[in-house]
């Protein structure tokens, strides 16, 4: 079997006597969709923090391709390989939509310290830029400011920056967020083929989009992973159903 | 075409004056050209990297102390730190220029390191702790002249050329400036200017993709610095004198008002800002003793309704750094 490309193993994270994350064991495969799902305040953002270092957990190891990444910043893990959306876009609303996919494309490939030199002169991390746009259908948008763009425009920008990373991993926090049927049509066929450039750590409340995606799914609840699988045998979990999916499902 | 007529009025009109004969006109539009050239260099820190410093007076002063000290040692044919090093004054210009700009880039340097670790208000705050510290620092340093500053006889000279002259020492000035906005202009379209700027409206991310915001923002603080230390080297030059009130939190403030005058972030809203400013003081100073009333309605009024300042009022929207 092959290794695992994230490894989490008895993360446990709490706030005074609040525990968010109880003994959290996790996986993440090459080539698969690890869904995670489960209520609100079930610790799924916290979860998502430790993994990427914006948070320190009280205990327990985080592996990214085999090595300890535990107490490495979050600029060390993204340049392992390690790409995260943000559920709220983090963007720069003033730059175009071209400038922040050469951010991403800056942090894995540039060099930033270059004072003089037009950063769009640079014809290699343009290239990058530029396909990572491609690939989310935004390349004619590129001259756009990113404030003009729609709101799902907004969400394919943010998988776009990640993509310029070119990544071992993406952990994303609810790519589907608010968009509409269409939109979520839209990305949910993006993040399809995306499983094969690297695999997705998916926290995500469109359970349609959860079920049509993910290889795995673990449920959260109150900080403890209380099922994993795959999708048909959480459908018919019936722990689950009583925590979460309740009627609809 | 804001840009392109601010030039040619800061080409034209010092030129008007040395032919007409007006040399006081060419002394304020070097007080102009020179506020324009601190303010580019708080623009920098200000406009890309975010950082509301309300200190930026100290580098202004470390210049013009830069120029005062060596001036002083110069024209007193006295060496600093006789027993020991027994270095000698300058009057050279070119000399002077570079202790000042490497002088206050290591200020810039140890006050970024402390100050960044501190945003918003803090940092605002911090930042003007520092520049007060400087300031009474200098009125109690009476080997230079205390409270009362420094008075330097001679301007001080440069190779090949009549400082003395009003049109040539403005000349330098001008020249000077209009390096500081090139520098700029470069610096806001190179990797470094777009980590930046990303990391002023987003840190977040750029730390997720794997970049230092933080190390940045110092950088950008430490040649913001040096640029408004220059400035403070050449403001000494022109008036023959350095006293604390270089250092004194009014400078830092005006500094300031320069830059949210003209356009923050846009390339050449500090000199705008700084025209209009030194402008209103002639023209509204000779009416009232009182003329700061109306420069803080006009500045309400850039504040309320007019964000981008004169430039942006004038050229419309940045296009990505203007």
């Amino acid at each position: 079997m092959t290794e695992p490309v994230l490894d989490i193993r008895g993360l446990t994270k709490s706030f005074g006597a609040l525990v968010v994350s109880d003994g959290i064991d996790l996986s993440l495969n090459p080539g698969e969709i690890h869904a995670v799902i489960g209520p609100n305040g079930a610790g799924k953002t916290t979860l998502i923090a430790q993994i990427c270092g914006a948070l320190a957990p009280d205990a327990g190891t985080i592996r990214l391709k085999g090595q300890d990444v535990t107490a490495l910043p979050t600029r060390a893990r993204a340049r392992m390989g390690l790409a995260r959306t943000f559920q709220i876009s983090a963007l720069a609303m003033e730059d175009t939509v071209l400038q922040n996919a050469l951010l991403g494309a800056l942090g894995a490939a540039g060099n930033p310290w270059r004072l003089f030199r037009p950063v769009l002169s640079d014809r290699a991390l343009r290239a990058r830029a530029e396909a990572a746009l491609d690939r989310v259908g935004l390349l004619e948008k590129a001259a756009m400011r990113t404030a003009d763009l729609s709101h799902g425009e907004r969400r394919q920008l943010e998988v776009a920056v990640a993509l310029t990373l070119e990544p071992a991993a993406f952990v994303m926090d609810e790519p589907m967020a608010g968009l509409g049927a269409e939109g979520g049509q839209k990305m949910t066929a993006l993040l399809d083929t995306l499983r094969h450039e690297a695999p997705i750590l998916l926290v995500e409340h469109d359970m349609d989009a959860v079920f049509a995606l993910a290889d795995r799914i673990s449920v959260l609840v109150y900080g403890k992973v209380i099922a994993s699988g795959p999708p048909d045998a959480i459908r018919a979990d019936a722990a689950v159903r009583d925590a979460y999916l309740g009627e609809e499902a | 075409m804001v840009n392109a007529a601010l030039v040619a009025a800061l080409v034209g009109v010092p030129l008007w004056a040395h032919v007409a004969g007006e040399p006081f006109t060419i002394t304020l539009a070097t007080r102009a050209v020179i506020f324009a050239l601190a303010a580019v260099g708080l623009n920098l820190a200000l406009g890309l990297g975010g950082l509301v410093s309300l200190g930026h007076a100290v580098f202004f002063g470390i210049g013009g102390y830069a120029m005062g000290i060596l001036a002083f040692h110069a024209q007193n044919y006295l060496p600093m730190f006789p027993e020991t090093l027994a270095i000698e004054g300058t009057k050279s210009m070119p000399v002077i220029w570079l202790v000042a700009v490497i002088a206050s880039a290591l200020a810039a340097l140890v006050i970024g390191l402390l100050s960044l670790r501190t945003a918003g208000v803090y940092f605002i705050m911090i930042t003007l702790a520092f520049g007060q510290m400087f300031y009474y620092f200098t009125i109690s340093w009476s080997a230079y002249g205390g409270e009362d500053g420094l008075s330097i006889w001679v301007r001080n000279g440069f190779p090949g050329l009549n400082t003395l002259d009003p049109i040539q020492f403005y000349g330098l000035c001008f020249t000077l400036l209009c390096g500081a906005l090139w520098l700029s202009h470069r610096i806001a379209r190179s990797p470094f200017g777009l980590m930046l700027n990303a990391a002023r409206q987003v840190p977040h991310r750029v730390e997720t993709v794997g970049l230092d915001g933080q190390r940045a923002k110092l950088v950008v603080f430490v040649i913001s610095g040096a640029i408004t230390g220059l400035a403070g080297a050449l403001f000494a030059d022109l008036n023959r004198f350095v006293s604390p009130t270089m250092f004194s939190w009014h400078m830092s403030g005006e500094i300031m008002i320069f830059v949210i005058l003209g356009g923050v972030a846009r390339l050449f809203g500090p000199v705008a800002g700084a025209v209009l400013f030194v402008a209103m003081e002639h023209v509204l100073g000779d009416l009232s003793d009182y003329w700061h009333i109306y420069l803080g309605a006009l500045l309400l009024g850039i504040v309320l309704f007019a964000r981008g300042g004169v430039v942006g009022l004038l050229a419309g929207r940045a296009k990505s750094h203007d």
